[in-house]
């Protein structure tokens, strides 16, 4: 396939109370395979997604954390956060399970700009 | 134009697939080409042949169903997401087809706008 | 682009969110319950008019007269019925719907 999109995949809902983000994650995997240029957008509650120190044994759900540490095998690796998000929620870059890049909505929404294809779920 | 529409949500419980719906037959009538709707996470219920709304609601599982007899719209309910719900080929409405992910990112990558509707 | 918002602002942060990440010259479209956003005396309706010179603001009608709102109607915003929402993805090169 010839045609090169970028694909950028919005997520911001938190990982457990609703299985957005696991299906979300599951697209991106799938997106992984089509040599398309793909990012990840965490933005608002999504940041929570890569909190580590996940443990889901006592609630019975798929712990799908280490999935995100896999995606720079699949050559998913531009994977953004917001800034005022990770903040608002007493939280920093040292705390999430893979390494990101940290920008502000506005720098956020100037990579928004520049997509073919933007995904939110 | 060529457009695709992801919906994410089931249907009555949101409004997303009836703002999906509306929007494909707008599309339709300005004469845009609406190529593909992919169905994912509760939004495969809108593909149950089951469902049997009261006689004065909208049947939004028909209207999907009439919509692809009518123009070449592929209704596509992905299929990892319908196995998750009960969603099979035993109750897959007419006019919708059970595929994978990849016809999502294929529509992207084909129509020249992918609209999303959800909660 | 254009920015699509659902919600109520009072319920969820996503026009909050939107209108942070939106740049100038950018459209956004209220539908479903977002559409309250644009409602007389709603709280959000304040912050909107503060977004309103930076982007182009639509209401979907439909979901606007559903709601038994179209009399509340904000000044500077303007409706559009279904077909007005097709045109308007067929203006912009990508659209984002803010779930």
């Amino acid at each position: 396939m010839g045609e090169v999109k970028k694909f950028m995949y919005v997520n911001r809902k938190a990982p457990f109370g609703t299985i957005y983000a696991l299906e979300s994650l599951e697209v991106v995997l799938i997106a992984a395979a089509f040599d398309q240029d793909v990012s990840m957008v965490f933005m608002d509650d999504g940041v929570y997604q890569l909190k580590k120190g996940v443990d889901t044994k006592a609630i019975e759900v798929k712990n799908f954390q280490p999935t995100y540490r896999a995606l720079d095998d699949y050559d998913v690796n531009k994977l953004y956060v917001e800034a005022e998000a990770l903040e608002a929620r007493g939280l920093t870059a040292g705390d999430l399970c893979v390494p990101v890049e940290v920008l502000t909505r506005a720098q956020i929404g100037k990579l928004m700009e520049e997509q073919d294809i933007l995904l939110s779920f | 134009m060529k457009i695709s529409i992801l919906v994410n949500e089931g249907p009555y419980t949101h409004e997303a697939s009836d703002s999906a719906y509306l929007f494909a037959r707008a599309a339709l009538a300005k004469g845009h080409e609406v190529s593909r709707v992919f169905f994912y996470h509760d939004g495969v219920n809108n593909a149950t042949r089951l469902t049997e709304p009261p006689q004065d609601d909208r049947h939004i599982v028909d209207r999907w169903s009439k919509l692809a007899e009518e123009h070449p719209v592929d209704l596509v309910v992905c299929v990892a997401a319908a196995l998750r719900r009960g969603i099979k080929d035993e109750n897959l409405a007419p006019g919708f087809r059970i595929s994978g992910l990849g016809q999502l990112i294929e529509a992207g990558i084909k129509a020249d706008r992918l609209v999303t509707f959800g909660d | 682009m254009l920015h699509i918002v659902n919600k109520s602002p009072l319920d969820r942060n996503s026009l909050e969110a939107c209108v942070a990440a939106a740049q100038a010259g950018g459209a956004l479209l209220l539908i479903e319950d977002g559409v309250y956003a644009a409602t007389r005396g709603n709280t959000a309706a304040t912050a909107l008019k503060s977004a309103l010179d930076r982007l182009t603001v639509y209401v979907l009608a439909p979901d606007l007269a559903a709601r038994g709102m179209s009399d509340a109607l904000i000044e500077g915003v303007r409706l559009v019925d279904y077909g007005g929402f097709v045109d308007l993805v067929a203006e912009h090169s990508t659209c984002q719907s803010w779930l």
